[in-house]
Order: C-alpha cells, then structure tokens, then sequence
C-alpha cells in the first residue's frame, strides 16, 4: 500500500547552494533510468540517520521528459527532526540512499488559460519546476519569489536568467513585500493560482484570492507539514494485534512502520489523504494536525490522518 | 515465444474462435455463483504464466484481427479516436507505456530502440518500421496516441486529473458495449456513470474515485467487467445500434452456442508520469457459449449467475431478450455440483 517502487539511488553531485540549502543529484545506482516525471512531483527518501529510519517527502526540481537524474534542495530547518541535518551533515557525492517512484499531489492545471506562480523560501522548489515546464509549453505564466536576503534566494539568479521579466523577486531585508492582492487583481478569468511556502504565506496568499472573489478550484497549494512532535502514547493495531509505543519525535505512521506494518501513505505530510485510518478506540484526546480532514471530521474523532497526526493521552486502537 | 496470429473477422461472416489453448486463458470473471457491483479493483501485478494478466499488456492470437478491425471502425466513423489539446502530453505518456510494455514482453514481435529522444519501433506482425522523436508530433504519421493504439488490443481513454475528479479528455473507443467516447467525451468520472443502476446508491462510484485520485505511479490496478454479446462482435457502439441491436433478437434454442458470446473487459488504470493524467484500458475477450462448456465449472457458474441476476443489472446490460434462451441452454450443461473457488478452469 505504501508508496510505489523504491529505486537506490547514488549521489553525484552535491553542494551547499547557500549556508542552509543543500542540493542534490542522484542516479540509478544500477545505471537504469529513473521514472520521468513532472513538475510538482515530490519523492519519498529513506534516511539511515543511525537513529530511527525517517522517510522524507521533498520536491523535485524541474521536470523532465525522459527520466535521468533526480534533483533535490533540502533547507536545514531548526525544527529539524534529523532528516535535514543529517543530509546537510552526512550526505554527499558517491552516498547511497533509496527514494520512491515520484508522487505528484501539486500538478499544473491543464486547461488554465493563465498561471500565477508564489513561492516564498524553499517553497520554490516545486514552483521553479512549474516555471520551467509552463515556459517550456509556451504558456503564460508570471513567477513571484519572496526570499530573506540575497544569499537564500540562491536559485533567484538562475531563475532571472531564464525567466527575465517573468520573474519578480522580493527581499524582506530590503523592505519589498509581495503584495498578493494587486497581483490578484489584474488577472484575467481562467488563470490559477499556485503557492508554496511557509504555512503563513500561504493561508495569507489563498485569504487574499478568496477575498478578491477566486474559486476554490483555481487555487492551489502544496505544504509538507513535519510530524508534529509530542508526549508518547501508546498505539494497538486492532487487526494485527500489534502494539507499539510512538516517540516524542516520532509520528504514528513512523512508529506502526517500525513495528512491521505496511501501512498507506503518499505525502507523509497531513495533505493527500491516502494514509487516513479509522480510530477504533482512544485513550485521550486526538490531535489533529493534517490539512486533510474537515472540521466537522476532525471533531467526530473516529479518524485520523497518521502521518502527522497524534494523541495526547494513553492509548490509542486503530483499524489496521 | 512466437504467437500464431488467426485470420478471422468480427463482422459479415463472423469467423472469430478461440484455440483451446485462448480458452483455458480465457479471463472468466466470477469467482462465486452469483453476481454483484463492487469495488474489485487489484493490483495490476503479473498474473500466472499464460494467463492474460501475465504481461501488462496482453497480445494474444486475435491481435492481427482486431487491429484490422479497428482500422475498418476508424474509416467509417474516425470520431472513434479524439484527443481535447491539452491532453498530447498524456498522448506521449501512452505510447511510451505501449510501446516498452509490447517490446519487452513480446521480443519476438515488437523492438523498441531509445537514444535519447531518438526512437526506433518495430512492429512485425503489422509490418511497421517508424523513426520518430519523442514529445515530437509532427514525426509520426498520427497523433501519438492514435498511432499506438492502431497497434495495440483494447480501447484506451486518457483522463485528465483536475477539480478533484477525473474527465474523460481524450481516448480510441472502438470496441465498445454499448458505449460512446464521442457522447462522453469531457465528462467526468460521476457524469459517465450516470447511467449504472444500483451502484451509485452502494456508493461505488464514490469510492472507486477516491481510491483513483491517490492511484501512483508505478502501481497499476485492474478489474473485470463483462456482459453479453450476440455474434462475436467488437464494434457494439450507439452509433452503430441499427447493424447490431436487431442480432439479439435472433437468438434461438438451437442456435445459442455458437452466436451467445460472454464479453469479458480486463481494465486496467496507470497513473501516467509526464501528464498526471490516468490511462484507463478496457481488453475485451469474447467466449461463445460453445467454448465456454467445455469447461464445466464456468459451464455451471455461469448458468446459476445468469439465472439469479438482479433484473436491473440484466437490463441495463442489455441481455433481457435472450437471457431466458440462454439459461435454458446452459440449464443443461450444469449438472448441480458445486463449484470450485476461484476463477480458473478446473
């Protein structure tokens, strides 16, 4: 149930692109080819961090018609819960890692007659992806980029290059702000909207094109959530029988996998779904931390999205 | 393994068979003695040797056949095939998965070189040799998809992913029951539904669409489906209803083994890498009532489901004028034993 075919993967290239970003490219380890994919497509990576395996979801970096090398940019988060640091700290050319057949939860919508691309940080991995593949096909597209200061816009240049007045780039160490609604405003009818980013720019960015009168279905976001962290608890899986007790810093989905189960997943980020499990029984109250489940589902309490999601109490049965 | 391919038609004189190596691998679609809608969607992984489901695309001795029949479709009524723009990326992700799928599983007959975008295919049995460039339309004789799908058993319909539903956006229908591409073209997946009784009140459609909006790459999944057909016909459009609805009126005691057919469809859904869009395949496989008894648990099987059929379900597949006939004939070909579990032949 749980991800598509997993490919070992060597890295060949790999470089700090600023203090807090590392990039990666990897290959087939067997020289084969990897799966093509396209832009906004995320891939899955087993980390052997020493400690507990972590599977991370990360973007791809542009698209590509016929397979190749694999594209990742990793930001060194503080929150980090091993992942990030370990790649920054023990990743690099010639490491052997296993990454899953690409997922795509964040696609171009084909029949927009005009895109509008906001990304805000390392937010622009995907969204840089969709500005190659839209300026590929000749589509109209406009790119805006919020980044700190100079040095984290470290892919702004390259993206200048290829994209010129396409591009508006906005430094906050430069007082520029990116004001989504005069961009909003002038757009014709049929263009979609897609961002990535922090979790405040986004809400702000899709506030402000549900205010300004935008349908639902011509917005789009992507926003990989990290585990939330918490106290541990215990989980019994009702149809295994299994038990397993989930780690301050580990999620649920984390600690039933160690424990042997298969369990369903696609983003392991609370956004697509695929990992929803019914609640049999808890001993607590639920946390929900997933963008998945309506309030009204998140408030009868007899499900809950595993990869992000957790207890706050003893003891937890699900239906697995 | 080299495949004998039959000369046979699926129209005029009807002289489509089964060897009886086609009927042991015949895909019989009741694994119990009666029949009812669900969700029974499996991993599209590879099935026992010589079954249908061993190859993800299955060739198999009618292909020559079919495809010249496709071809006699297309030039009558070449709304068969149709394409909405922005669905040419899905086009190449089509013939991509064809053309490797066919190549690697049937060596003997398909060769497919890749340097780069630089391709070389080879079609033995239709005698085809074509260079082309990958993403480049203008280097084939046909559009992508048409021009792999005039080489490959099966309809094929392209579906686009978007609003949180599927849309039927591109597709070649040409072996249809009783369907139409033309008519169903940019619905989506609730709308083409609409006509199945019983289902959408299971919430059948519900599901299966959630379940296909999550469908990955690299992770196929199929199901069966069937209903009846009179005269081993492929073509039983809308469109062509005057030159096949008045057949199942013709059905006789005397004459249902051999005009009686049992229409299997292997579907199968991928999710396409390039377009995100959805390849849904339906391989239909005709049996006719003599060849289906000659093995006697799909002999047996077969009357108790026919008999016991909801009425809704026997009419919308379209089977009440020759449904008592049929019963009838296969009464005497099931001897009241049980049957085995499974699908298979005993």
């Amino acid at each position: 149930m749980s991800g598509g075919e997993d490919f070992r993967v060597r890295v060949v290239e790999a470089e700090n692109v600023t203090p807090t970003i590392r990039r990666l490219r990897m290959l087939r380890c067997d020289g084969g080819a990897l799966p093509p994919y396209a832009a906004g497509a995320h891939t899955v990576l087993t980390l052997e961090t020493g400690g507990p395996k972590l599977r991370n979801a990360y973007s791809l970096l542009g698209s590509t018609l016929s397979g190749g090398a694999y594209e990742i940019a990793v930001l060194r988060t503080e929150a980090s819960r091993g992942g990030s640091a370990f790649i920054h700290a023990a990743v690099g050319v010639g490491t052997e890692l296993t990454l899953s057949t690409p997922v795509n939860l964040f696609p171009v919508h084909h029949l927009a007659r005009r895109h509008v691309l906001v990304a805000g940080g390392i937010g622009i991995t995907p969204i840089a992806a969709m500005a190659a593949e839209l300026s590929a096909m000749n589509a109209p597209f406009e790119l805006h980029y919020a980044v700190r200061d100079e040095a984290l816009g470290a892919f702004a240049g390259d993206l200048a290059l290829r994209h010129g007045a396409k591009l508006r780039l906005y430094v906050s160490r430069r007082q520029e702000r990116l004001a989504v609604r005069e961009i909003l405003q002038h757009q014709p009818l049929g263009t979609h909207l897609y961002v990535c980013g922090p979790e405040r720019m986004i809400e702000a960015v899709l506030g402000d094109a549900r205010a300004a009168g935008w349908p639902e279905d011509s917005l789009h976001a992507e926003r990989f959530l990290a585990p939330a962290g918490g106290e541990p608890f215990a989980v019994r899986l009702a149809r295994s029988g299994l038990m397993a007790t989930v780690g301050e810093h580990q999620s649920l989905l984390e600690a039933i996998e160690a424990a042997g189960v298969d369990a369903p997943y696609l983003c392991r980020g609370g956004a697509c779904g695929q990992c929803e499990t019914t609640v049999v029984a808890a001993d607590g109250s639920l946390r929900h931390h997933d963008h998945f489940l309506s309030d009204a589902e998140k408030a009868a309490g007899d499900k809950i999205m595993i990869c992000v999601s957790r207890l706050e109490g003893r003891e937890l049965v699900l239906d697995l | 393994m080299t495949i004998p391919f039959r000369t046979e038609t699926f129209r005029g004189d009807f002289t489509f068979s089964n060897s009886p190596a086609a009927i042991r691998r015949f895909p019989f679609p009741f694994d119990r003695d009666a029949y009812m809608y669900s969700v029974n969607i499996e991993q599209h992984v590879p099935g026992r040797v010589q079954t249908t489901t061993e190859f993800p695309i299955d060739i198999d001795e009618h292909y020559v056949a079919e495809m010249e029949d496709r071809a006699l479709v297309l030039k009558a009524d070449p709304l068969r095939c149709q394409s909405l723009p922005h669905m040419i990326t899905a086009e190449w992700d089509l013939l991509e998965l064809l053309m490797t799928s066919m190549a690697r599983h049937y060596p003997d007959h398909f060769t497919l070189t890749c340097d780069g975008d630089r391709w070389h295919w080879v079609n033995r049995p239709l005698g085809i040799d074509q260079e082309f460039t990958f993403g480049e339309a203008a280097t084939l004789p046909l559009p992508p998809m048409e021009y792999v799908t005039r080489q490959c058993q099966g309809d094929f319909c392209l579906l686009d992913q978007r609003d949180d539903n599927l849309w039927m956006d591109a597709g070649i229908v040409t072996t249809q029951a009783d369907w139409s591409l033309d008519f169903d073209l940019g619905m989506n997946f609730i709308e083409w539904h609409g006509p199945v009784p019983l289902a959408h009140d299971l919430g059948v459609f519900d599901r299966a669409l959630k379940f296909l909006m999550n469908l990955q790459q690299g992770r196929p999944v199929r199901r069966l489906n069937w209903t009846m057909t009179i005269n081993p016909r492929l073509d039983t459009s809308p469109e062509n209803y005057h030159l096949w609805g008045v057949d199942k009126a013709s059905v006789t005691p005397e004459n249902v083994g051999d005009k009686v057919h049992l229409r299997v469809e292997l579907q199968a859904l991928w999710r396409l890498p390039r377009s995100n869009a959805i390849v849904f395949s339906i391989r239909c496989y005709l049996i006719k009532m003599d060849e289906l008894v000659t093995q006697k648990k799909w002999a047996r099987r077969f009357h108790r489901v026919l008999r016991d059929l909801p009425p809704e379900i026997a009419g919308y597949k379209g089977l009440s004028r020759f449904r008592e006939t049929t019963i009838d004939w296969l009464a005497r070909h099931d001897d009241g034993a049980e049957t085995s579990p499974g699908f298979g032949p005993d």
